[in-house]
């Protein structure tokens, strides 16, 4: 087999001198690409050591933004429980790059947090309306809990009512849910609105008004 | 100093020929009669494209025209239905001729350099006119470069396509070799086994080969162990013995700036500590939470001054026991969870958040 790899490691080197660069600056061919490799049951980031991360400089690429995404989020825990909406984590992640760094696309991003699973701190995705949700914490979070975090995306908050007509649950689950999202950090609760409490996710909360909050504040927050 | 040759109306292609690139023209020489030339002005040329040589055809260039202008000198052929040409390098040199005039075609110093010659040269005296060509200019050099690039990508997903089926076959080869290694596991030496797992590393192919002895280690993990080791005495030291992987991944590759680990290489090479009895060690608590510990640490100790801290206060939540003791949060909550578990402390699991107290129930009966 070493001859073979050698003969393969060569027509790497070959597409490396001409395309290497094409990989670095589209996103759409790092997509095909990963898609590929993934049909033939190739994983090229599975190792710093492998041939497609020397000689693409694929893993570089990934395992650097893969640091970028938990330092992002490591930042913003205290303010969203440690869920944060793929859009925010893009947004900051690119502020964090700088205007001279590559471009990165949100499909890059899915990939390198995939790749995050591995240290077992908790990293995950929760598709929730159009998009996904990244939680970096271990926070035990089942169908139950995603499925209301997916209710509460359109409006960046949730309440009893609204869970009991659209999921048509019993009051209690409901509350579980809920409560369990509250001591997690992810939701806060209104209990000032009018009608019922509102239960809000803050990782939701940058399309509404985006407020820099320091651990303090947020500790006054939580009720 | 152009010559149009009558006998050229004979023939109805110009073979044998060669072609010269002026800055203002393209001219058609051909070969055993230097006296018979044709050449068409850059500036007819809109744009310009290459097509690869392949099996009984040789590489070529088109260059697509504007139409001709009704004083355009009498040529090779009264009309034509084709706007364009084509130019057949049955030889070679089709590549850097293309390079030079797209570079000419780009630059137009013609409309610079006043020629002196009889040839027709689409001069527009009128200074209306002239922004126009600016802009047609503009357009032309926007064309060429969308169709260089789009023809960068084509060729570039053509070479991927290309690449992935030599991959693939790497990747069936892997799956045989396993089987028999499968087959023979006895007769493998553990050598062998050792190679074909960094070949796999290499490619990038899941191990289909049962985790024995070094689990998906090979030499390049228990290197990187060894590395770790030396790398992370100090922080942990500095970090009371104690940092969670995905710290250890951030701390490692910022500091490597290059040719950095990934998280599996990470993992693996931290799977190996233990056994190569290293002072550090990898420990996995019951909520996944991975960390690496130096081997000096014991955590159950650090638990008991952790119920100190907890009976001084009273009851603390983990961020509170995080600000207090100076960690993370996410190491804070396993040393108290841990506490919970050896009975220590016990839990308040409110709406307002999980506080752990001292377990009374244990101390006071």
């Amino acid at each position: 087999m070493s001859k073979q790899l050698d003969m393969f490691k060569t027509n790497l080197e070959e597409f490396a001198s001409k395309h290497k660069q094409e990989i670095r600056k589209n996103p759409e061919f790092r997509v095909q690409f990963q898609d590929m490799c993934a049909t033939i049951g190739v994983d090229p980031l599975a190792s710093g050591k492998g041939f497609w991360s020397e000689m693409l400089g694929v893993g570089d690429f990934y395992y650097e933004l893969g640091v970028q995404i938990i330092e992002v989020c490591l930042a913003l825990k205290h303010q969203n429980g440690g869920l944060i909406t793929l859009e925010e984590l893009h947004q900051q992640v690119l502020k964090g790059r700088g205007k001279f760094a590559q471009d990165v696309s949100q499909d890059d991003l899915l990939r390198a947090i995939k790749k995050l699973k591995v240290l077992g701190s908790g990293f995950g995705i929760i598709p929730v309306g159009g998009t996904y949700l990244v939680q970096s914490v271990p926070a035990e979070l089942n169908m139950d809990h995603t499925v209301v975090l997916q209710l509460a995306e359109k409006k960046g908050y949730v309440t009893v009512s609204e869970i009991r007509s659209s999921l048509k649950w019993e009051t209690e689950r409901a509350k579980q849910v809920l409560e369990h999202l509250l001591k997690e950090g992810m939701a806060w609760l209104d209990t000032q609105a009018a009608g019922e409490p509102q239960y809000w996710l803050p990782a939701l909360f940058t399309e509404l008004y985006s407020q820099e909050i320091t651990p303090e504040e947020a500790q006054e927050a939580i009720p | 100093d152009q010559y149009l040759c009558n006998l050229l109306l004979k023939f109805v292609k110009f073979d044998s020929g060669v072609l010269l690139l002026s800055t203002h023209r393209l001219i058609w020489r051909d070969q055993k009669n230097h006296e018979c030339c044709i050449a068409i002005p850059l500036s007819q040329i809109v744009f310009i494209e290459e097509q690869a040589a392949g099996i009984g055809k040789s590489a070529k260039i088109v260059a697509h025209l504007h139409p001709a202008s009704s004083n355009k000198e009498p040529g090779p052929f009264q009309s034509s239905k084709y706007s364009y040409v084509k130019l057949s390098f049955k030889e070679h040199g089709q590549i850097e001729f293309y390079r030079r005039l797209s570079e000419e075609i780009t630059q137009r110093r013609w409309e610079n350099m006043p020629t002196g010659q009889t040839i027709q040269v689409n001069k527009d005296p009128q200074a209306g006119r002239i922004r126009a060509v600016g802009i047609v200019g503009i357009e032309r050099k926007l064309e060429e470069k969308r169709k260089e690039t789009d023809k960068n990508i084509s060729e570039a997903f053509e070479d991927l396509s290309k690449l992935m089926e030599k991959a693939k076959e790497m990747v069936e080869l892997s799956k045989s070799i396993a089987n028999k290694i499968k087959e023979k596991q006895g007769d493998i030496t553990e050598d062998e086994t050792i190679r074909f797992k960094s070949y796999l590393l290499s490619m990038g192919i899941a191990n289909p080969v049962t985790r024995e002895t070094y689990g998906s280690g090979t030499h390049y993990h228990m290197q990187l162990a060894k590395q770790l080791a030396g790398i992370l005495q100090t922080p942990l030291e500095e970090r009371g013995g104690i940092m969670s992987l995905t710290e250890v991944y951030c701390l490692v590759n910022r500091a490597r700036g290059l040719e950095l680990l990934s998280p599996e290489d990470l993992v693996n090479a931290c799977k190996m500590l233990e056994s190569l009895k290293l002072p550090l060690r990898l420990r996995i608590f019951d909520s996944g939470v991975m960390v690496i510990e130096l081997q000096s640490h014991n955590e159950e100790e650090m638990v008991a001054s952790a119920l100190e801290t907890v009976s001084e206060k009273g009851s603390l939540t983990a961020d509170e026991f995080a600000k207090l003791v100076g960690m993370s949060v996410l190491l804070a909550k396993e040393r108290l969870l841990l506490a919970e578990k050896m009975g220590h402390l016990c839990r308040d699991d409110s709406v307002e958040g999980l506080r752990f107290y001292p377990n009374l129930f244990m101390t006071q009966s």
